[in-house]
């Protein structure tokens, strides 16, 4: 008989309901400002108020004196101590990299930067006792527009600099080998679209406001902080406050969405990191939702100017980018990268011959930018695809046929890009025939066409966008090679218990993806255990002690390679406990559906289990000559190259040409993700990222006023969609496996936020179109819909 | 320092609280009901959630000296004795309503009284009836299906005959046990 030596996947693909869920829903979840600790303090923070300002006087000592406060201190009394908050991306040598302390010593330059600190027996008292401080502000001009900012004469928001200008960043496809030169290859061009769009600026507005506890007096100075990264965040502490590595304890709870929004070190950290210290006590620090909007890193916040040469066939000849980046007042942990990361993605899906990408990372008097949801590449999507339904609309042609006649073919896989990336696999052709088949795209475009006839004021649009991203983050070797301080390897780590139960240590660190539920999916499969007999345990560094956590979509893409990885090796390892379990030759023995059984043996044979090769270890009384008594593993995976999802999203709005409201119709989503181990939880994801780029699309937008006063400082003025203001949508997929993975999977967390927007915006203004309107800056408000519908020519 | 009395979830404390604590902040600090999550400080995220009087409020709105003589039910208290989840927090684990999980508690007790008041609602009604909490993470979408789902269930059991009437009066919910603080 034929033996099998496939491993069941009873487990992979099944729309498991998730393990996290039973503490979630039951009120029973451990957030980091749930956390209590004997005698801990708590502390509130003083910001600034003032954009931009000299600190002429700061006097904490007034705060002492009010009831419960332990200590209170400002920049001034820790400038020499306190060290300065880390950005960990060198983009160019010649980067303009100011210090960033977090808490500012002698001058402010945004509103919202920590200027002193009070510490207190509760957090009450803490925060009655700030307006005891005593700060005078001589106030400095502000600078808040980034082409300002560039300007001559401009004011200058770190003056030592003599520059608001960080640093000029440049591609070029010729220059790199990767294509033509962009004036060549654009000589003969018969059409080119030249356009401004602008990413305003976000907020991540993660629901769970931001969290640090701090004991100091453990022999491991334990700090538990609502995080995306542990791992990272121990290292950093390491580095800037100096205390020894292995005195250092970073525990991430239970951590609420994120978003990128937690991908940071932060000044509150740090604070309360020295509060602790300072008095020996535990502290804890806890956000408002007001200090969270105006403090918590920023996102977006670009200007994309774009130069899109073609034929009037629709092939095209040439793509140039000049991105302008706010950086904000300072550089964060990642700040001045995130616009570079979208240097790979203006090409989209497209063949190009040449492009040239030129990026400015400017500094202003606003909360620093950082990740933020698909970091760079939701910008650059939304770039290329307006783009395409504007050259689409200039060419007389429909947009998916534009599309069509670019795009790379099923065939022509792996592909080299313009942007010297290679691109693993995909099939936009079937994901897009999907996706129009689902959403009716001719008879809505019948539709349109009626309507249009009829001059009914409710015009329909019809928005295409079809992208692709980079997924699993990264290969060290590339992030070194740009300047990124670490690298993008995973670890996984499987102990196998004595009773055949498993647990599973994974660096990734999940909060709300349901890494719980996913893990342990691939390990019962790849152990041949139950789903329910698996625990899998995260975020904190004593356990878990080796990862890179979680961002870029990369836990499942990099971590559950890992984790595939150290699974097999428990497999090997048991090998020989079974075959001697089994009297039997170690080469004669075979793993298939979580037995090991002699080669040849009826697949019925009972053989052994996992849990008696775990059992065997155990006892350790009869072990194979020479064995190690363990069957435990871990495996560290760095990836080879990204992953890279695609998909097609259809986008039908109605706008009202009387009052600017816009209606999503209909939206269907088809995502290529590769290979899917729990499709409940893709679908998820998929639902949340479109919800968030069509908050980008219609309702989201960070406002200063011009003192540099954010004027979107809380949920009712940033407007964060409610139930109410989001549709149904459609969610399918098509389904082509990433090559290079063991499960073939390729990553899901950012598509949808990258792929609606321009769906969402290029539905209003394909609706608009025949009054004259080629663009609308987001947010699509009504104001914004009705002031476009007013100023366009409506011949 | 005001004396106030209320019962949550089924436990009855008498604590002196400062005229200005919110009610949230004594659940969470005094009461160590943390399970009810502070989301924001304009009553905009609905996070805090919980039932007053048997009517849902957001409890970063309410004075703890409003709750006095009150039952409270926070989302810890939805389920069973037995541990037997509510259809709500059913449906919320069925239909993947959740991913971080933070905005739960207060969708999850929004969610019970909005089917408190409307057996039956469309998924329209469900959406408004909504808009006050918000989710960042799930689109809404599972939210609505769960919530659909859990109206069917509970009416499904309500119009279900009623059991047999027991041959001796039921024995009386226990009394609130006191905690003294």
């Amino acid at each position: 008989m034929t033996v099998v030596d496939e491993r069941p996947a009873a487990e992979v693909g099944a729309p498991r309901k998730r393990k996290e869920d039973a503490r979630l829903i039951t009120g029973r979840t451990m957030w980091t400002d749930n956390l209590t600790l004997p005698g801990m303090l708590h502390l509130a923070i003083l910001r600034s108020p003032m954009a931009h300002a000299r600190i002429t006087r700061i006097d904490t000592a007034p705060a002492l004196a009010a009831p419960g406060v332990v200590a209170a201190f400002s920049g001034r009394d820790v400038a020499e101590t306190q060290g300065s908050l880390p950005c960990a991306w060198v983009v160019t040598d010649d980067m303009v990299h100011p210090d960033h302390p977090p808490l500012a010593v002698d001058e402010v330059r945004h509103v919202g930067e920590p200027v002193a600190v009070v510490v207190a027996r509760d957090a009450a008292s803490a925060v009655d006792a700030l307006g005891a401080i005593d700060v005078e502000y001589e106030p400095l001009p502000v600078v808040l527009e980034m082409d300002e900012a560039l300007g001559e004469g401009a004011a200058l928001v770190h003056s030592d600099k003599g520059t608001n200008k960080s640093y000029t960043w440049i591609y070029d496809s010729a220059e790199a080998g990767h294509g033509q030169a962009y004036d060549a290859a654009t000589a003969e061009a018969e059409v080119v679209l030249r356009k401004r769009y602008v990413q305003q600026r976000l907020i991540p507005a993660f629901m769970e406001p931001r969290s640090v506890v701090v004991d100091p007096t453990a022999d491991q100075v334990t700090i538990w902080s609502s995080t995306q990264i542990p791992h990272v965040l121990r290292v950093l502490i390491a580095l800037v406050t100096g205390l020894p590595e292995h005195k250092i304890r970073v525990i991430a709870p239970d951590v609420g969405g994120g978003f990128g929004g937690k991908l940071q070190m932060t000044a509150e950290e740090l604070i309360t990191m020295m509060a602790a210290r300072r008095v020996g006590k535990p502290a804890k620090y806890t956000e408002t939702r007001s200090e969270s909007l105006l403090a918590a890193h920023h996102g977006r916040d670009m200007y994309q100017d774009v130069e899109l040469a073609a034929r009037r066939d629709g092939t095209l000849l040439g793509l140039r980018v000049r991105l302008t980046a706010n950086m904000g007042a300072y550089l964060a942990l990642l700040t001045p990268s995130v616009p570079l990361l979208g240097r790979y993605m203006y090409n989209g899906i497209y063949k190009l011959p040449a492009y040239r990408f030129e990026c400015t990372g400017v500094f202003t008097n606003t909360t620093p930018t950082d990740a933020y949801r698909g970091a760079g590449r939701p910008e650059a999507t939304y770039a290329i695809e307006r783009a395409m339904d504007d050259l689409a609309a200039e060419l007389g042609m429909d947009p998916i046929e534009l599309r069509r006649r670019n795009w790379i073919g099923h065939g022509e896989f792996p592909f080299h890009t313009v942007a010297g990336l290679t691109y693993d696999s995909g099939d936009y052709e079937a994901a897009t025939d999907k996706a129009m088949s689902l959403f009716g795209y001719d008879e809505l475009r019948r539709e349109q066409a009626a309507r249009r006839e009829s001059r009914d004021p409710v015009q329909l649009g019809i928005g295409v966008s079809t992208y692709t991203e980079m997924c699993g983050l990264a290969p060290s070797r590339w992030l070194g090679s740009l300047g990124y301080a670490a690298g993008g390897w995973e670890s996984a780590s499987v102990r196998m218990l004595p009773t055949g139960k498993v647990e599973v240590l994974t660096g990734t660190s999940p909060h709300g993806q349901g890494h719980e539920t996913a893990w342990s999916q691939i390990a019962a499969d790849q152990l041949g255990v139950a789903f329910e007999d698996v625990e899998v345990l995260h975020g904190d560094t004593r356990t878990a002690h080796k990862g890179l956590d979680t961002y870029g979509s990369r836990s499942l893409a990099v971590g559950g390679f890992a984790l595939v990885n150290a699974c097999q090796k428990v497999v090997d390892k048991a090998k020989p406990i079974a075959a001697h379990l089994l009297e039997c030759d170690v080469a004669d023995v075979e793993f298939s559906a979580g037995r090991f059984r002699v080669r040849g043996a009826p697949a019925d044979a009972e053989g052994k289990t996992m849990a008696d090769c775990a059992l065997a270890v155990f006892a350790a009384h009869d072990m194979p000559g020479g064995a190690e008594p363990t069957l435990d593993a871990e495996a560290v995976y760095d990836p080879t190259d990204f992953s890279f999802p695609h998909g097609t999203h259809l986008c039908a709005t109605e706008v009202d040409t009387e009052t600017g409201r816009v209606t999503v119709r209909s939206y269907v989503a088809v995502d290529d993700v590769g290979k899917v181990v729990n499709p409940l939880i893709v679908e998820g994801q998929v639902h949340g990222g479109v919800a968030q780029g069509i908050a980008q699309a219609l309702f989201e937008e960070a406002v200063y006023d011009a003192d540099g006063n954010l004027l979107t400082g809380t949920f009712v003025d940033y407007t964060p969609p409610s139930s109410a203001d989001l549709p149904d949508i459609v969610s399918d997929r098509t389904e082509t496996p990433a090559p290079d993975h063991p499960l073939g999977i390729k990553g899901v967390g950012e598509a949808g936020t990258i792929a609606s927007t321009p769906a969402v915006v290029n539905a209003i203004v394909d609706a608009l179109r025949p009054y004259g309107v080629d663009d609308i800056r987001m947010p699509c408000t009504p104001e914004r819909v009705w002031r476009a519908v007013q100023g366009g020519d409506r011949s | 320092m005001t004396r106030i009395s209320i019962t949550v979830d089924g436990v009855r404390y008498d604590d002196d609280v400062q005229p200005r604590t919110l009610l949230v902040h004594h659940l969470r600090e005094r009461l160590g009901k943390v399970g009810t999550v502070v989301g924001c400080d304009t009553s905009n995220c609905g996070s805090c959630t919980v039932l007053m009087g048997g009517e849902s409020v957001k409890s970063c709105t309410v004075l703890a000296v409003q709750a006095d003589g009150l039952e409270i039910t926070t989302v810890e208290g939805l389920a069973g004795s037995d541990g037997e989840l509510h259809p709500v927090q059913q449906a919320f684990h069925d239909r993947h309503a959740l991913q971080c999980g933070f905005c739960t508690p207060g969708m999850i007790m929004s969610a019970v009284d909005l089917l408190a008041e409307n057996p039956d609602p469309t998924d329209a009604e469900i959406r408004e009836g909504l808009e006050g909490n918000l989710c960042r993470c799930t689109g809404y979408q599972n939210i609505v299906r769960a919530v659909r789902d859990a109206a069917a269930t509970m009416r499904a059991g309500a119009s279900e005959p009623a059991p047999a009437a027991p041959e001796e009066a039921p024995a009386p919910a226990p009394a609130p046990v006191e905690v003294g603080s």
